[in-house]
């Protein structure tokens, strides 16, 4: 059944990030069509994640190609909350795309089916892996708002005579939204951390690599929110900081497989 | 009924024709109401860029009478302009105008708000008050399912939309007016309309600057304190009569390290330039000259001109349904007179019949008559639903003298 639900998703998905690439050629059908694509998966994808809860003996995305899974469906999820926004179908294009490929590898790495019983406990995994990776989808959102600023400001730059035909939010509104989300995803990832944390004494496992570029990977987020409300730093530089923070998301993401994961 | 439409416009005639039959609203008003008597309907659309007169019950010569009578032009000038159109025509204009499509800018706002303004002002009949009001329609219709009225068609309002795609909301938003003149002025109330504030105007003439600023409720200042403003400004709007530049680069540089990655939008509406174009390199500066805009607005345009492709089909199919109720009117009087002979008939069926049946009692008499009323009805609905088809499809006369004749309706009163 878990199976039988992948595909419609992964195909909703496909349909939305092509009419993303329609939309940025003409605006306007074709960003409704990925709009509706967009929302459609998302259904789907959940449903699979409930037929996944349900016949799974424990918490079912334990794998890496499970957590995969769910990482795709809080990034298309948070997308979802500002993508339906006309102004922001064009952040389509820098979220569905790697959603896409990325649902892809979750199903080849068997993270789309019912998964095999976890070393770690059911609670522990929802609270450290759901926190983590609601964090990092908040993240990735983040750096995709952040990489569309920098688009919609070289735009800007070189004074594109589209720029008032093909509309892109705001640079205000993308600096402050990026700063927001990243304000939500950082206490997630606090106490996705801190849960972490508390396991590793109890068991008095060792401290690895990924767990090391997390903090990092903290500290960098903390520091961009600190210089943000502290000293009010934006623009340009801000939307830099957050694309290279996001890099250490990127290497936790391809540790943890390594580290982590059975 | 024939639909009429006499008037003149950008397209063929220049502005110092157009004016001499150029109406406000009352006049306009008024000139209608003198053209509705006895019957008729009248509607005058009256702007810019054209005057329109749209009739009913009057010929096109007594449109031109009217309109030579407001016109201080001989006939020999004033006539050739005008343009005549009728029916399926006039109905397509009319929609065409309220879309913008016929106007210098397609896709403007302002037309459907003016000819809004001719229908309440006109002295319409069922007929055009129909007319206006699909026309009206079509109009909304094409702005809400097109592009065509999204894109700013002048320089000044496409500073503000480029204010928009670097701020978002413009409300609170702080603007430095450098200059007192016209154009500066135009833009910058162009941003006071979408909700940012003149917060400083600086001008090298004390008086004029401190008069533009009282108006504007901002902060007069002079030229030479434009720097110190530049710290809490979002928008800079410049256009002086400067031989050099007002503004360089060193100028903003040390602001922009204070300003914190903040945006600063720049606009240098002055020829020669206001501002030092090296100031665009600088971070989070935008700079936008007179030229980048009429680039931005020239692309727009060609823009709103793709759209217009869409938006007249959306005209021509709301046009072709005016059509189709409008040659349903020939065969109104045929049904109606059906209908009647009908009744006729059934009405004088029943009081035969109620001596044969004997006394009714009123229930029973109840049913009767809605029995009858039934049968009638079913028999006329499919002929009704074919004559209104033929109608539709241009044959309706034909039809409804085919009915008159197979049913000799209205041959007593021959």
């Amino acid at each position: 059944m878990a199976e039988l639900l992948f595909w419609p998703a992964l195909i909703a998905y496909g349909e939305a990030a092509l009419a993303y690439l329609g939309e940025a050629r003409r605006p306007g059908l074709p960003g409704r069509l990925a709009t509706w694509g967009v929302r459609l998966g998302w259904l789907v994808q959940t449903a699979l994640l409930g037929v996944q809860a349900a016949e799974a003996e424990g918490f079912p995305w334990s794998t890496w190609a499970g957590s995969l899974n769910l990482f795709v469906w809080l990034v298309v999820g948070a997308y979802l909350i500002w993508g339906c926004r006309a102004r922001f179908r064009l952040l389509g294009l820098a979220v569905l795309p790697p959603a896409v490929v990325l649902f892809a590898i979750a199903w080849v790495g068997g993270g789309t089916g019912v998964g095999v019983p976890s070393r770690y406990g059911s609670a522990f995994l929802v609270f450290h892996v759901g926190l983590v990776l609601a964090a990092f989808a908040g993240f990735t959102l983040s750096a995709a708002l952040s990489a569309l600023f920098l688009w919609q400001e070289r735009r800007l730059k070189r004074r594109e005579t589209s720029i008032l035909r093909l509309r892109a939010p705001s640079l205000a509104t993308l600096d402050e939204l990026s700063a927001r989300t990243i304000a939500v995803a950082l206490p997630a990832l606090t106490l996705g951390i801190a849960v972490g944390l508390l396991r590793l004494r109890s068991t008095g496992s060792p401290v690895d690599a990924v767990i090391v570029v997390t903090l990092v990977t903290w500290v960098v987020y903390a520091a961009f929110l600190v210089g943000r409300f502290r000293f009010g730093v934006r623009g340009r530089r801000s939307a830099l900081y957050v694309l290279a923070g996001f890099t250490l998301v990127l290497v936790v993401r391809l540790g943890l497989p390594l580290t982590h994961f059975s | 009924m024939t639909l009429v439409l006499v008037g003149i416009s950008h397209h063929r005639t220049p502005i110092e024709v157009r004016e001499t039959v150029a109406l406000d609203r009352d006049g306009a008003g008024t000139l209608a109401a003198r053209l509705a008597g006895d019957g008729a309907e009248a509607i005058c659309l009256s702007t810019c860029n054209r005057t329109e007169l749209y009739l009913v019950g009057r010929s096109e010569a007594d449109a031109e009478a009217a309109l030579l009578e407001i016109s201080s032009l001989p006939e020999s000038e004033l006539v050739p302009a005008l343009y005549r159109l009728r029916d399926e025509a006039a109905t397509l204009h009319l929609f065409r105008v309220a879309a913008g499509l016929d106007s210098l800018v397609p896709g403007e706002g302002e037309i459907l708000g003016q000819v809004r303004a001719a229908h309440e002002a006109g002295a319409p009949g069922p007929f055009l008050d129909r007319l206006f009001r699909h026309a009206l329609r079509a109009g909304r219709k094409v702005r809400a399912q097109t592009a065509i009225g999204e894109s700013p068609a002048s320089v000044s309002s496409a500073a503000a939309a480029l204010a928009e795609q670097v701020f978002g909301e413009l409300r609170g938003r702080r603007i430095l007016l450098i200059g007192a003149g016209k154009v500066g002025e135009l833009a910058a109330r162009n941003l006071l309309s979408r909700g940012a504030e003149i917060s400083f105007v600086a001008n090298r003439g004390a008086n004029r600057g401190a008069e533009l600023a009282r108006r504007f409720g901002a902060e007069p200042l002079p030229l030479d304190g434009v720097v110190d403003r530049l710290l809490t400004a979002d928008v800079v709007v410049s256009s002086t009569s400067a031989p050099g530049f007002v503004l360089r680069r060193e100028d903003v540089e040390h602001v922009v390290r204070a300003r914190r990655g903040r945006s600063l939008l720049l606009i240098d509406l002055a020829v020669p330039r206001d501002l030092d174009p090296a100031i665009h390199e600088l971070e989070g500066c935008f700079l936008y000259d007179v030229d980048d805009l009429e680039a931005v607005v020239g692309e727009t345009l060609a823009g709103r001109r793709r759209e217009a492709g869409r938006a007249e089909a959306i005209v021509a199919s709301d046009a072709e349904r005016f059509r189709e109720w409008q040659a349903s009117l020939d065969v109104v009087p045929a049904i109606a007179s059906l209908r009647a002979r009908a009744e006729e008939i059934r009405a004088a069926e029943l009081r035969k019949a109620e001596g044969r049946l004997g006394r009714l009692t009123e229930a029973e008499r109840s049913a009767v008559e809605a029995v009858t009323a039934q049968i009638v009805n079913k028999l006329l609905h499919l002929p009704t639903v074919r004559l209104k088809q033929a109608a539709a499809a241009a044959d309706g006369v034909v039809y409804a003298e085919a009915v008159r004749h197979l049913f000799g309706l209205g041959e007593e009163e021959r």
